[in-house]
C-alpha cells in the first residue's frame, strides 16, 4: 500500500465502474465515415491542410497544428475527403467547429502511411520531440493538452519523477483500467519513453485499489520489464474521489504541493495518463500517429456496455448502437464522468480525442439534480473540499459577484472536482457558480489588459513625437547656432556680457539631460528585461511588452537628442567666455 | 458540475436540507420530554403554540414575498426557529408574548433579511432577547418543578388558560419563581454561598429538575454529533471557555462564584452549546472559525453572567458573536492547497486604474 500522505476532503460516490469491466476490450468496426475536429485539444484550433476530393490514408495528416499549443490532426481511415465544414463538436459550449470530412472508399481496404519507426532508446531527443510534435498526440485522460510541450519540459524545469495517472477516480470511466489490462507493456514503454525525455531518475504508477486487474497485469509487465533502465514503483492507494487529480496524486503519492497557478513541473513531477504514454510510444516506435483511442461506453441504457478502441471522428451515434443503446431508456448523454464531464444534446458527434467516455444512463441512474434550495453554510461542502477552500464561501461571493473577495478566497486554486456539488444538502451547482465566476474574472483581466495596452500604445505615439519634435528643435538648433555665429563674426565686440550666465545654464542642463538619459536607458533595459522573461515562459501579452520596450527606446532617443543639442550649445558657450 | 448528488443516491448520507432540520427537531425531543416531565404542560403549549405561530408567519411572509410557502416550508427551518424559542421561554406564557417573539424571530430576524440562509442574527435568539428585554417581568417568572401529573402539577386546562392570557387563577403565582441562575445572581453581597443554598431559595427540586434538562439537551446534543448535522468545535469551544473561566473564579472565590458545574448545568449553557451556537447560518464557517466563535460566546457568557445584568446569556453571547462572524470568518481561512500561508484579513485589490498616479 502507498504511504499514507493525503489530500484532504474527498468523496466516496457509487463507483459503477463493474458495468463496463466485464468484457475485455474490443475493437470497433470501422467507420464508413468521419468527422475530425480541427479543435480537440487545448489550444489553437488546427488548420487543414488537405482539399475537397482530396483521396488520403489513414495516419496521413490532414491539419497542421498552430502556433505554440496545438496538435496535428490525422487522418483515421483510408478514404476521400468530402468537405471541410463547420459540424457540431463534442464540447461544453455545444458549438459548431471547422471539421474535415473524410468518406472511406467503397472497397475498404485499411491503407495505413507510417512514419518510420524509431528505436527511442538510441534516437537522439531532438528527433523524438520532432515525432511527437508530428503524431497529433493529446493528453488522453480527458483535458487534451498537447503532449509534444510536455515532453519538451526539461528546457524549463528539473523533473526527478514521472507520474503516471492510472486513478482514474470517476465513476462509471474504465478507459485506463481496460488499457492497462490490455496493453500494459505499452504503457510502460511509454513511461521509460518519457522519463527519458524528461530526465526523470523515477517513475511512479498511481493507481486506486478498485482496478486489481489491471494492476496483476501492470505488476507481470513489470518482472518482464525488470532490466530497464530507471526504476518503475506501483503504488496503490485507496479509491477516493478526486485522487486522480493531477495536484491530488501528487499530494498522495509525493507529499509535493504545486503551488497554486503552477505547474506539476514546479515541483519537480511530470503527470500522463496511460493511454496517452501508449499513443505517444506508438507513435514513436511503430510510426503510428494517434488515430483512434479507447472510450468507455457505459450506462444503464446500452444493452452492451463495455470498452472500445475506435478511430477518432467515428459517430457516437454509431458506437452507442454498436454497444445497444435502447433510445427509449437514454436520458442523459454525459461525455466524461458524471462529476466534471457534462451532457450532451444529441448523439450525433464525433469521437474526438477527449473523449474517454460516454455514459448512457438512464432516468433513473443519474436523475436530474433536485431544486436548489438556499445555503445554510453547513460547511459539508469544506469537509469534502480537496483543495481546503471554503466553498460555502466561495457561493456567496460567486452568487454576489463579489469577485475581489472570491479571489482572496482562491477561487483560482478550485479544481472544479464537484465534490462540494456532490455533498450539498441543498442541491446548490456550486461548481456552476465557480466557473461563472471564473469567466467573469477572466474577461474582467482580458478588458483590463486591452485598456492597459491601449493606453501603452497611446504613450509610445506620445513618445515618438516627443523625439522627433527634439530632433526637429535639435536642428533648428543647430541652424540658429550656425547663424548667430555668422551675425556674431560680424558684430562681435557688441555681445560679450551675458555670456557668462548662459553658460551656467546651459551646463545645468546638460546636467538634468544627462540624468534623464541614464533614466531613459534604465528604464529600456526594464522593459527589454521583462519581454525576454516573458517569451522565455511562453506567456501572452507578448505584444503589450514590446510596445512598451518601444516606448522606452524613442524616450532614450529623444532624451539623447535633447541631450546632443544641449551639449552643442554648450561647447559653443564655452570658448566665448 | 455533478451530476451525481449524495442525497439523491439511494443507500447515502448527508441529506437534504429538509432532512437535517427534522433530524434537529428530533434531537430536541428529549429535552422537551424533560423539561415538561419537570415544569409541567406549559412547556408543551408553549412549544405547540411557538410552532404553529412560525409556520404560520413563515408561509404569510413568503407569501408577501412572492415564494411559494409549500415549497420553502418544506425546509422545515421555521419549525425549527419556533421550536428552540418555544422551549427557551418560561413554561405557560401567554400566546401574546409567544407571538411578538415569533413576529421578531421569523418575520424580522429571518425573512426581512432575505429568509433561510440569508440571516446574520440567531433568529430565535433574537426572539428572546427582544422579550427578555421587553417584557422582563413574565420573561422572568419560572415555573416551579411541579412535573406533569404531581399533587401540586398544574393541569392541562390551567396551562391553557395561562396560554390564553388569562391569569385569573391566583394560585398560579404561587407556582413560579426564579431560575437558579437568577436566584443566585440575586443573592445578598453579605452572603456565604453556603448559606445561601442553605436557606434553600428555590422551590424543591428546582436544581435537580435543571440538571436534568440539561442531561437531556445533552443526550439531544449527541445525538446531532453522530449524525455529523454539527461538528463538535462549537459546543466544545464554548463549554469549554466556560468551564475554564468559571474554573478560575471558582478556585479564586468559591463563596461568591458558581461551581464549572453550576454554571454548565444550571442554565442554558448546554442547550445553547448544543442547539443555538451551533446554526450554521449564523455561525462561524471554517473549522478553525468556529472554535474561535464557539469560545467567545463562553466567554461571553460568563463574563455577562458574572458582572452583567443578566442571569443567564447565551442569548446576548450568541447574538453578540453573530456580529463577529464575517470578521472570524475573514481571519480564520484554510491554508488553501498550493499556498504557503493561508489568507488573512481583507486585502481586495484596488480594481480602479484612475487610482495609479499620474505620467
Amino acid at each position: 500500500m502507498a504511504k499514507a500522505f493525503d489530500f484532504p476532503g474527498g468523496i466516496h460516490p457509487p463507483q459503477r465502474k463493474a458495468l463496463s469491466t466485464r468484457t475485455p476490450l474490443i475493437q470497433a468496426a470501422l467507420p464508413t465515415h468521419v468527422v475530425l475536429p480541427m479543435d480537440q485539444h487545448i489550444g489553437n484550433p488546427a488548420e487543414p491542410c488537405v482539399e475537397i476530393g482530396q483521396r488520403v490514408r489513414t495516419g496521413e495528416r490532414v491539419a497542421l497544428a498552430q502556433g505554440m499549443i496545438s496538435a496535428d490532426v490525422h487522418a483515421s481511415i483510408t478514404g476521400t475527403v468530402t468537405a471541410i465544414e463547420e459540424h457540431p463538436i463534442p464540447h461544453p459550449s455545444q458549438g459548431k467547429r471547422l471539421c474535415v470530412v473524410i468518406e472511406r472508399d467503397p472497397n475498404g481496404d485499411d491503407d495505413w502511411c507510417r512514419m518510420p519507426p524509431l528505436d527511442w532508446r538510441h534516437a537522439d531527443e531532438d528527433t523524438l520531440l520532432e515525432r511527437l510534435r508530428h503524431s497529433g498526440v493529446v493528453g488522453l485522460g480527458g483535458a487534451g493538452f498537447p503532449t509534444q510541450i510536455k515532453a519538451r519540459v526539461r528546457e524549463l524545469h528539473a523533473i526527478d519523477t514521472l507520474l503516471v495517472n492510472a486513478a482514474e477516480c470517476e465513476p462509471y470511466i474504465t478507459a485506463d483500467d481496460l488499457t492497462l489490462r490490455t496493453y500494459p507493456d505499452d504503457v510502460i514503454e511509454g513511461a521509460q519513453l518519457f522519463a527519458r525525455l524528461c530526465g526523470a531518475e523515477r517513475i511512479l504508477i498511481g493507481i486506486e485499489d478498485n482496478k486489481p486487474e489491471a494492476v496483476e497485469a501492470l505488476n507481470e509487465s513489470l518482472r518482464r520489464h525488470a532490466e530497464d533502465s530507471v526504476p518503475i514503483e506501483l503504488k496503490i492507494i485507496a479509491t477516493r474521489y478526486p485522487s486522480g487529480g493531477e495536484k491530488q496524486l501528487i499530494k498522495r503519492l509525493l507529499n509535493r504541493e504545486v503551488p497554486s497557478h503552477g505547474l506539476p513541473a514546479d515541483v519537480g513531477v511530470l503527470c500522463h495518463n496511460p493511454g496517452t504514454l501508449r499513443a505517444a510510444v506508438r507513435a514513436v516506435r511503430d510510426g503510428e500517429p494517434l488515430i483512434s483511442r479507447v472510450v468507455t461506453l457505459t450506462g444503464e441504457a446500452l444493452a452492451r456496455p463495455g470498452n472500445v478502441e475506435a478511430r477518432l471522428g467515428t459517430s457516437m451515434h454509431e458506437l452507442l448502437n454498436a454497444a445497444g443503446l435502447k433510445e427509449d431508456e437514454l436520458a442523459r448523454l454525459v461525455m466524461g464522468g458524471p462529476m466534471m464531464g457534462f451532457a450532451l444534446d444529441t448523439t450525433a458527434l464525433p469521437l474526438a480525442k477527449t473523449t474517454n467516455c460516454l455514459i448512457a444512463a438512464t432516468e433513473h441512474e443519474l436523475p436530474a439534480p433536485p431544486k436548489e434550495q438556499p445555503c445554510i453554510r453547513c460547511a459539508a461542502c469544506e469537509q469534502v473540499c480537496p483543495a481546503s477552500l471554503l466553498p460555502q464561501q466561495l457561493y456567496w461571493f460567486a452568487k454576489a459577484r463579489e469577485h475581489d473577495k472570491a479571489e482572496l478566497f482562491n477561487l483560482f486554486d478550485c479544481i472544479e472536482c464537484g465534490a462540494c456539488s456532490y455533498v450539498c444538502p441543498s442541491h446548490i451547482p456550486l461548481v456552476q457558480y465557480y466557473q461563472a465566476a471564473k469567466g467573469e474574472i477572466r474577461e474582467r483581466r482580458r478588458e483590463a489588459h486591452k485598456a492597459e495596452h491601449a493606453r501603452h500604445r497611446f504613450e509610445f505615439r506620445q513618445a515618438r513625437l516627443a523625439h522627433e519634435a527634439a530632433e526637429k528643435e535639435a536642428k533648428r538648433q543647430a541652424r540658429a547656432q550656425a547663424a548667430s555665429r555668422v551675425a556674431a563674426r560680424t558684430a562681435q565686440p557688441s555681445r560679450q556680457e551675458p555670456r557668462g550666465e548662459d553658460a551656467a545654464t546651459a551646463k545645468e542642463q546638460v546636467k538634468q539631460l544627462r540624468i534623464a538619459q541614464a533614466a531613459a536607458k534604465a528604464a529600456l533595459r526594464k522593459a527589454e528585461k521583462a519581454l525576454a522573461r516573458a517569451s522565455e515562459a511562453g506567456e501572452g501579452e507578448l505584444d503589450d511588452l514590446e510596445v512598451q520596450v518601444a516606448t522606452a527606446r524613442e524616450n532614450l532617443q529623444a532624451t539623447e537628442a535633447r541631450l546632443a543639442a544641449a551639449q552643442k550649445d554648450e561647447q559653443q558657450g564655452e570658448p566665448r567666455q | 458540475m455533478s451530476l451525481m448528488h449524495a442525497s439523491v443516491e439511494p443507500a447515502r448520507l448527508p441529506p437534504s436540507s429538509g432532512q437535517v432540520m427534522a433530524w434537529l427537531l428530533l434531537a430536541t425531543l428529549p429535552g422537551i420530554a424533560t423539561l415538561a416531565w419537570h415544569f409541567g404542560w406549559g412547556v408543551l403549549t408553549n412549544v405547540l403554540t411557538a410552532a404553529a405561530f412560525g409556520v404560520a408567519l413563515e408561509a404569510l411572509i413568503l407569501k408577501l414575498r412572492g415564494r411559494s410557502p409549500s415549497a420553502t416550508l418544506r425546509d422545515n427551518s421555521a419549525l425549527v426557529t419556533a421550536v428552540l424559542l418555544g422551549v427557551s421561554l418560561p413554561p405557560g406564557s401567554s400566546w401574546w408574548l409567544i407571538l411578538v417573539g415569533m413576529v421578531a424571530a421569523i418575520v424580522i430576524a429571518k425573512q426581512l433579511f432575505g429568509g433561510l440562509g440569508h440571516n446574520p442574527f440567531n433568529p430565535a435568539m433574537v426572539g428572546y432577547a427582544l422579550l427578555l428585554v421587553a417584557f422582563p417581568l413574565p420573561m422572568t417568572q419560572w415555573a416551579a418543578p411541579h412535573g406533569l401529573f404531581g399533587p401540586d402539577a398544574m393541569s392541562l386546562p390551567d396551562a391553557l388558560q395561562l396560554l390564553a392570557g388569562l391569569d385569573g387563577n391566583q394560585g398560579l403565582d404561587g407556582m413560579s419563581g426564579a431560575t437558579p441562575l437568577d436566584a443566585f445572581k440575586h443573592k445578598p453581597e453579605t452572603l456565604m454561598a453556603s448559606e445561601f443554598w442553605a436557606s434553600s431559595p428555590l422551590p424543591e427540586g428546582a436544581m435537580g429538575a435543571w440538571r436534568a434538562v440539561a442531561l437531556a439537551w445533552l443526550a439531544g446534543g449527541a445525538l446531532l454529533l453522530y449524525k455529523r448535522l454539527i461538528s463538535w468545535h462549537i459546543p466544545v469551544a464554548m463549554l469549554g471557555a466556560m468551564a475554564a473561566i468559571a474554573t478560575l473564579l471558582y478556585g479564586v472565590d468559591p463563596s461568591h462564584y458558581g461551581s464549572p458545574l453550576f454554571h454548565l448545568l444550571g442554565g442554558a449553557a448546554i442547550f445553547g452549546a448544543f442547539f443555538i451556537a451551533t446554526d450554521p447560518v449564523s455561525a462561524a464557517t471554517s473549522r478553525k472559525g468556529k472554535l474561535y466563535y464557539g469560545a467567545g460566546v463562553g466567554i461571553l457568557v460568563m463574563i455577562i453572567r458574572t458582572t452583567g445584568a443578566y442571569p443567564d446569556a447565551v442569548a446576548f453571547a450568541v447574538l453578540l458573536m453573530n456580529f463577529a462572524v464575517p470578521f472570524i470568518d475573514y481571519y480564520t481561512q484554510p491554508r488553501t492547497y498550493g499556498h504557503r500561508a493561508p489568507t488573512r484579513g481583507i486585502k481586495v485589490k484596488q480594481l480602479d486604474d484612475d487610482l495609479e498616479e499620474p505620467r
